[in-house]
């Protein structure tokens, strides 16, 4: 009679448990093309093996038959993974890693609208996968900072400089260099943006 | 009475997950880092998402870690939840920085970076 209770309980995940006080979550979205290191800036830093979760889109579907009068709809998912740091007794910040791929921006303003800010994840042998990134988030007026995985067999070896003048970042923008699978070095990008997102909040807070 | 997780690649299922309603769910309640909380114990008979996430919530949970534990996608979530909401078994710990395209206060960045640089 009770199996319905004792199979969910059997199934509790083991992770820690966040405090009882918690009652602030946070947002902080990164954003990359595919392989750039998402996940594993995100595992870098979280205080749980990262989980992954998906979300529907519906999309009109393509070459639809017009004359059939039917309204035909793809439904396609977005899956996308996160972590969590517990940042005090109350305060909760939620890590995702966001693919940057066109369909996923559609979903945006349903899954990341109240973010504090997003790290946009660079690799530069593919930077033209971030130009699209940049344009999104500036377009959602999402505050972000760019970092730059550094990888092994990467033969040119581009300097900051370089990098901000291929990817037209104004000077204002953080762009800072980073080892996803370093831990302080994940902390520091996201310190670096919220160090950002301070100093643009007091410049706010000063003049209105 | 054994029920199995939901296969998420059947959308028929997912209707009778949510007893056929697919409407979009307020999502200033329910964000994905809303905080959910457990406000009664499960009970026989009641359906099985439903026990899933008042056990999961006995402490804090976000919407999206419920979703990923119940593999289920986060609008279907959205909509178990509501039902829990309405009939008053859980509670919600709304975000604070809810409006989208502002700044947060500069008093809430500096907590968080205070908490980065703890870490």
């Amino acid at each position: 009679m009770d199996s319905a209770i004792s199979e969910a309980t059997s199934r509790a995940p083991e992770r820690t448990p966040l405090a009882d006080a918690a009652d602030t979550g946070l947002k902080i979205v990164v954003v990359g093309g595919f392989g750039v290191g998402k996940t594993t800036l995100v595992r870098s830093v979280s205080e749980i093996r990262p989980l992954n979760t998906e979300e529907y889109m519906t999309q009109a579907g393509v070459g639809v038959d017009e004359t059939s009068g039917v309204a035909h709809k793809t439904t396609t998912t977005v899956a996308f993974d996160f972590g969590r740091i517990s940042l005090n007794e109350t305060m909760v910040l939620y890590l995702f890693g966001a693919p940057g791929q066109e369909r996923f921006w559609f979903l945006w303003d349903r899954l990341f609208s109240g973010t504090l800010g997003a790290v946009v994840l660079v690799d530069t042998r593919r930077m033209s996968d971030s130009w699209y990134a940049i344009d999104r988030l500036e377009h959602h007026r999402t505050p972000f900072v760019v970092a730059v995985n550094r990888f092994d067999d990467d033969a040119a070896y581009y300097s900051l400089d370089e990098i901000r003048q291929a990817l037209s970042l104004p000077a204002h923008i953080p762009l800072l260099d980073c080892d996803a699978r370093v831990r302080s070095d994940g902390k520091h990008v996201l310190i670096t943006l919220v160090d950002h997102l301070y100093k643009l909040a007091l410049a706010q807070e000063t003049t209105s | 009475m054994i029920r199995r997780p939901v296969d998420t690649g059947s959308p028929d299922r997912l209707y009778t997950v949510t007893g056929g309603r697919s409407h979009p769910v307020d999502t200033a309640v329910f964000d994905l880092v809303t905080l959910v909380v457990s406000e009664c114990d499960p009970t026989p008979g009641m359906q099985s998402e439903h026990v899933r996430i008042l056990t999961l919530c006995r402490h804090p949970a976000a919407v999206v870690e419920i979703a990923a534990d119940l593999q289920l996608p986060i609008t279907v979530v959205r909509i178990l939840l509501e039902d829990l909401l309405a009939a008053g078994r859980i509670t919600a710990r709304r975000p604070r920085a809810a409006a989208a395209a502002d700044l947060p206060e500069s008093a809430l960045l500096k907590e968080v970076l205070h908490g980065l640089r703890n870490l």
